[in-house]
C-alpha cells in the first residue's frame, strides 16, 4: 500500500525539496518590521533566543537576542538562516491523497481526516488497539508531545508509541536515571566556565552544538584543563589540552582506565562515596583488571593518553563532564555513559558550582519531548507507565479508568520491526523522517511498503511522507505557540510570530479532531496550547520532571525557568544536586560496574573498516527542513566520506573521487575526502541526506538492550573507488539525493 | 569604560559559518556576504580563520585608489567604494595586506566589510561579531578581552618594510607585541601535530 506512487523524479519536481534562495520578501533592505518577536530557534536542543523578524504576516529575517541569557545574542548559520524556511515554495498547503502511478491528490480536510479516523477503527476492529502505531518526534513542543501521548493512550488506546528521542536521548537519560535518579543535564550551562577539567566525550560540539563552543572555551581562558575523546579531530579537539582519538566504540577502555588510575593514585573522594552513594565496591571491582594499558587496547590509542587524562580529571578540585552521541549511539550506549559517570562519581565533583556534567540534547525539545510521555515506556512528568501508582494519577488526570491506559508498547526500532512482520498495520507520523535517520534504510523502506494504512503530518513532503497514504500540512514552529526544554533544563516559550497559511492547520488542532473522531472528543477539548500546558503542568505535579510551578508568563519573565518547578512560589532548579542529594529513593547515587563488549558488528576480512557517522553544522537532522534552506544547502550540498590518507592510499582513493561505502545491509556512493584528522581504521559519513546518499543505508539495525537507541556510531563497510553515478537520481540537486 | 571595539581570535574559531552567513543579513547589503572564512590547511587540520576588514588607520586601499572612492568615517571605518567615484579597477584588492577587498563585476564596484556601520553606528555590536557561536569575533573593550582572555590584543602588523595599525585587533599568545607575517615558517620539516595516524603511534 505505502509504496511509492510515483518516480522520485517526478516527486522531487512536485515537491522538492527545492532550495530557498531569497528570503520573503527578497534581498531588499528590510527597512522597518511590522514587529520583533522574542522567541527561539528551533533547530537543535539548545534552543538559542532569537528575534524573528515579521513584514506582512511572513518572518522576513532576524536580529539577535542579546538579552536572552544562554546565547546572549550568539547564532550557528542554522539559526542565522531559520527564518527562511517560512514562506518556502515547498509547503505543503493541502491535505494529499496518493494516486497509485501518479503521487498525490490535493484532498480537502474533511474527508482527509474521515479516511484516517475510518482507517484507525478499520485497523484496530480487525486486528487491536496495537495494529495502529503512532511514531512522533523530538522537535515537538512540550505541549504537542504532551498531546500525541495523551492522544495514543485515550483516544487511540494503543500501546505503540515512540518518538525519534529513541535515537537521541535514550543512552543518556537511561544512564543518568540510573545512577542519579533523574533524566536531566545535572548543571546549567553556566557551570562549564567554572570548572578546571572539562571531559568532552563524543561530542562534536563545533558542529552538534555551536553555542556551547563559547562556553567551553571560557573555561579554557579561565586556565581549565580539556580532554576530549572522538574519532576525528574536531573543530573543538584541534586545541585542547589532551584529545585522545578513541577507537569508536573504545570509550569504556578510556573511562575505565582513567578510574583505575585515580583509584591507584587516591584520587577518589572516599567520604563522598561512603556518605552518598552506594555500590561503588563493585564498581572498583569491574575496573580492577583496566590498566592503561588494558583499556589502551579496547581505546585503539596508547596507554600515555589514559593516564595523561586521569592526571588531568583526577586531583582537579571541579570539574565538567559533556557527553553526545559519540558514546551513546551505541549497543552499549548506556553502558557507555555509566562508565563516563563513574568518573563523575568517583570524584565526589556533583552538585556544586562549577561540578557536574552534562547530556548534550541534540533535537529541538529532545529534554522536554522525552518527559511529557510519548515514549513507549512514559507518562506525563516522566512518570513510569508500568507503576501502578503513577498510572493512577495520569488516569485521574486525564479522567479515564487506570486500566484503559495501555501498558509499555513497542520502542522505535522493534516498532519499525513490528511493522515489517505484519504486526503492526497502521501507522500516524509525525515530526520524524525514518527514512533518513533510522538505521538499515532498505528495511526501513520495506516496512513501510508493508503497511495498510500511513497517514504523515508534515509541513513538507519528507522522504518518508512521499510513502503515505494520506497527508495532512502542518504547521511550523514559528507559527504555533508553546513551550521546549532546552539542553539544560530550562523551559523557554516559542512564539507565534505570523499565522499558518492558508490551507495548513496547526498540528495540535489535527490531533484534537482526530482524536473527535475516535469518539474522545470531551478530553481533547482544548481552547488553546496554552490550555494544553496548563493541563501538562498538572500531569507532571509531583513527578521527576515537575513542570507546575511553571507558567508561560513565569518564563517570559524570568528568561526560561529550569524544571523541577513544583509551585509558583519555587525558582525552579537550574543545578541538580546540590547537598550530594540525588533523585533515588535513598537520596543516594547509584554508579554501576561497566564492562566493556564489543559493538554489534565489528570489521572483519569481509568488511574491514568502520563506518561511523554523524552531523554536520549546516544541517539539522534528516534535513527536512535544512535542505530546503539555499543558504544551508550552499554551505554543505551533500555528504562526504572522510578517510585518512593513509587508508586511502591503501584503497587507491584520491581526494575527490567519488567511492562506494557499502554494508551487508546496503551502500551508499559519496566523494571522498582524504584529510588526516581522522583515524586510519575509520571512515565517517554525515547522515542528514536520502537515497544513495544515506549513510544509514549502511548503519545496522542493533539496538542497545536497556535504551533501545541504534548503533549508529559502528558498523563494518568495506570502501571501493567508484565512478561518479550517472543514473536519474544523481542529476537530482544533491538536497534530494543528488549530486553537486 | 573604554571605548568597544572588534576583536578576531582565530584560536577560538571552529569554522561553522555563522558569520558569514550573518553578515549577508546587514540591510546595508543584504544578500552580499562582505567576511572571508578561510580553512588553513583543509587535508591537514581542521582549523579555519575568519577574516573581516581590519580598518587600518592609514588605509592602503583608499590611498592606492586611484578615483579617490575609498572614504574613512571619523570613527575610521573604512568603506565600500563610493558608488559614483569606483571605476572598478582593482587597485585596492591587490594592495591590501588582508586580503579583504572584493570587486562585484555586476554591479562594477568593490564592496567591503564596513564594520556594520549601520549597526555600530548606531550602538549595536557588529552583525557576525554578535552571533558568532565562539566569540572568534568579539565586539568589547579592551579591558573585558585583557580581563577574560589568556591572550593579549595586538593591532600592529609589520609586513618587510611597511607597518601597518589597525583599528580591529587580533587576540595573540601573550608577549607577542606585534604580526610579523614574515616569520611565519612555512612548510617546515616539523612533526605534523594534527596527523591522528601519528598520535596513535605516539609520536
Amino acid at each position: 500500500m505505502a509504496k511509492l506512487s510515483d518516480s522520485i523524479e517526478n516527486l522531487f519536481a512536485r515537491f522538492g525539496p527545492h532550495v530557498e534562495q531569497v528570503p520573503a520578501g527578497g534581498w531588499a533592505p528590510i527597512g522597518e518590521a511590522d514587529k520583533l518577536v522574542k522567541t527561539h530557534c528551533c533547530f537543535c536542543g539548545q534552543q538559542c533566543g532569537i528575534q524573528l523578524k515579521v513584514k506582512d504576516n511572513r518572518v522576513v529575517g532576524f536580529e539577535p537576542w542579546e538579552e536572552f541569557p544562554f546565547n546572549q545574542g550568539k547564532l550557528c548559520p542554522k539559526g542565522v538562516k531559520r527564518y527562511m524556511q517560512n514562506a518556502h515554495p515547498d509547503r505543503l498547503l493541502s491535505p494529499l491523497e496518493r494516486v497509485d502511478g501518479a503521487g498525490f491528490r490535493d484532498l480537502a480536510w474533511e474527508p482527509a481526516l474521515a479516511r484516517i479516523a475510518a482507517e484507525m477503527k478499520r485497523i484496530q476492529g480487525a486486528n487491536g488497539n496495537d495494529a495502529f502505531a503512532v511514531l512522533t518526534g523530538a522537535s515537538l513542543t512540550n505541549e504537542k508531545a504532551y498531546l500525541m501521548g495523551k492522544f495514543a493512550r485515550v483516544a487511540l488506546r494503543t500501546a505503540n508509541i515512540d518518538y525519534n528521542g529513541r535515537l537521541c536521548m535514550v543512552s543518556a537519560g537511561a544512564a543518568s536515571k540510573k545512577v542519579f535518579g533523574i533524566d536531566r543535564a545535572a548543571n546549567p550551562w553556566s557551570d562549564i566556565p567554572k570548572a578546571e577539567v572539562l571531559l568532552i566525550a563524543g561530542a562534536n560540539i563545533a558542529e552538534c552544538a555551536p553555542i556551547t563552543t563559547d562556553y567551553v572555551w571560557r573555561a579554557r581562558e579561565n586556565g581549565a584543563r580539556i580532554i576530549v575523546l572522538d574519532p576525528r579531530m574536531t573543530p573543538i579537539a584541534r586545541t585542547v589540552d589532551l584529545f585522545i582519538p578513541v577507537k569508536p566504540g573504545g570509550d569504556i577502555g578510556v573511562f575505565n582506565g582513567m578510574l583505575h588510575v585515580m583509584i591507584k593514585r587516591g584520587w577518589i573522594d572516599r567520604a563522598f562515596i561512603a556518605a552518598h552513594t552506594t555500590g561503588w565496591e563493585a564498581v572498583e571491582k569491574a575496573v580492577e583488571k583496566y590498566t592503561p594499558e588494558y583499556g589502551a587496547k579496547i581505546a585503539g590509542v596508547p596507554a600515555s593518553l589514559i593516564v595523561k587524562a586521569a592526571e588531568l580529571w583526577g586531583p582537579a578540585k571541579t570539574s565538567f563532564l559533556l557527553h553526545a552521541r559519540g558514546i551513546e549511539h551505541h549497543s552499549k550506549g548506556v553502558d557507555n555513559c555509566l562508565a563516563a559517570l563513574n568518573l563523575v562519581v568517583g570524584s565526589g565533583r556533583i552538585g556544586r558550582e562549577g561540578c557536574g556534567y552534562a547530556m548534550i540534547t541534540g533535537q529541538g525539545n529532545g529534554q522536554g519531548a522525552r518527559e511529557q510521555g510519548q515514549k513507549c515506556d512514559q507518562l506525563p512528568g516522566a512518570r513510569d507507565i508500568e507503576n501502578p501508582e503513577h498510572r493512577r494519577y495520569i488516569a485521574d488526570v486525564w479522567k479515564v479508568p487506570e486500566e484503559s491506559i495501555p501498558h509499555k508498547g513497542l520502542s522505535a526500532i522493534p516498532l519499525v520491526e513490528a511493522i515489517h512482520a505484519g504486526r503492526i498495520k497502521g501507522l500516524l507520523l509525525l515530526c520524524f523522517n525514518p527514512l533518513v535517520s533510522l538505521p538499515d534504510q532498505n528495511f526501513v523502506r520495506e516496512a513501510l511498503e508493508k503497511l495498510e494504512f500511513f497517514a504523515v503530518i508534515d509541513f513538507f513532503l519528507s522522504e518518508t511522507a512521499q510513502h503515505a497514504d494520506i497527508v495532512l500540512p502542518g504547521s511550523l514552529m514559528e507559527e504555533d505557540e508553546g513551550t521546549t526544554t532546552n539542553v539544560e533544563g530550562r523551559v523557554i516559550h516559542h512564539k507565534k510570530a505570523v499565522d499558518p497559511p492558508a490551507g495548513t492547520r496547526e498540528e495540535w488542532k489535527i490531533i484534537c479532531d482526530l482524536a473527535a473522531r475516535l469518539g474522545q472528543g470531551d478530553k481533547f477539548a482544548y481552547a488553546s496550547t496554552k490550555e494544553i500546558f496548563d493541563e501538562l503542568r498538572v500531569a507532571s505535579k509531583g513527578g521527576i520532571s515537575d513542570y507546575y510551578g511553571i507558567t508561560w508568563e513565569r518564563i517570559d519573565e524570568q528568561m526560561g525557568i529550569f524544571w523541577p518547578c513544583p509551585s509558583l512560589d519555587h525558582p525552579g532548579t537550574p543545578r541538580l544536586y546540590e547537598g550530594a542529594k540525588f533523585g533515588h529513593a535513598d537520596g543516594k547515587a547509584h554508579p554501576q560496574p561497566v564492562e566493556w563488549r564489543p559493538a554489534a558488528e565489528e570489521a572483519d576480512a569481509e568488511y574491514p573498516i568502520i563506518l561511523t557517522t554523524g552531523r554536520t553544522v549546516a544541517h539539522y537532522l534528516s534535513g527536512t527542513q535544512t535542505r530546503r534552506i539555499g543558504a544551508l544547502v550552499g554551505q554543505t550540498p551533500e555528504p562526504w566520506c572522510e578517510m585518512h590518507p593513509r587508508l586511502a592510499g591503501k584503497l587507491g582513493v584520491a581526494d575527490g573521487d567519488f567511492v562506494r561505502v557499502e554494508s551487508r545491509r546496503g551502500w551508499l556512493t559519496v566523494p571522498a575526502r582524504v584529510l588526516t584528522t581522522i583515524r586510519p581504521d575509520t571512515v565517517f559519513v554525515p547522515y542528514h541526506w536520502p537515497f544513495d546518499r544515506a549513510a544509514n543505508r549502511a548503519t545496522i539495525r542493533a539496538i542497545d538492550p536497556v535504551s533501545n537507541i541504534p548503533e549508529f556510531k559502528i558498523c563494518a563497510v568495506r570502501v571501493t573507488k567508484a565512478p561518479r553515478p550517472d543514473d536519474a537520481l544523481a542529476h537530482l540537486p544533491p538536497q534530494a539525493g543528488g549530486l553537486s | 569604560m573604554s571605548e568597544l571595539a572588534f576583536f578576531i581570535d582565530s584560536s577560538r574559531c571552529i569554522g561553522c559559518r555563522a558569520c558569514v552567513q550573518a553578515c549577508e543579513e546587514c540591510d546595508t547589503h543584504r544578500g552580499v556576504s562582505m567576511i572571508h572564512l578561510e580553512r588553513i590547511d583543509e587535508h591537514d587540520s581542521v582549523q579555519t580563520a575568519p577574516q573581516v576588514c581590519m580598518h587600518c588607520k592609514d588605509p592602503v586601499c583608499a590611498r592606492v585608489c586611484p578615483a579617490d572612492a575609498i572614504k574613512q568615517t571619523p570613527e575610521g571605518v573604512t568603506q565600500s567604494a563610493l558608488k559614483p567615484r569606483c571605476i572598478g579597477c582593482s587597485n585596492c584588492v591587490l594592495a591590501c595586506p588582508f586580503g579583504v577587498p572584493n570587486y562585484y563585476g555586476k554591479i562594477d564596484q568593490m564592496m567591503k566589510c564596513d564594520y556594520c556601520y549601520d549597526r555600530t553606528s548606531a550602538g549595536k555590536k557588529p552583525m557576525c561579531a554578535t552571533v558568532c557561536p565562539s566569540q572568534a569575533l568579539a565586539f568589547t573593550t579592551l579591558e573585558e578581552i585583557g580581563r577574560t582572555r589568556q591572550g593579549t590584543a595586538i593591532n600592529r602588523w609589520v609586513f618587510g618594510a611597511e607597518v601597518v595599525e589597525t583599528k580591529v585587533f587580533v587576540v595573540v599568545p601573550r608577549g607577542t607585541r606585534e604580526v610579523r607575517p614574515d616569520l611565519v615558517q612555512l612548510g617546515g620539516s616539523r612533526h605534523d601535530p594534527f596527523d591522528v595516524a601519528a598520535m596513535l603511534e605516539g609520536a
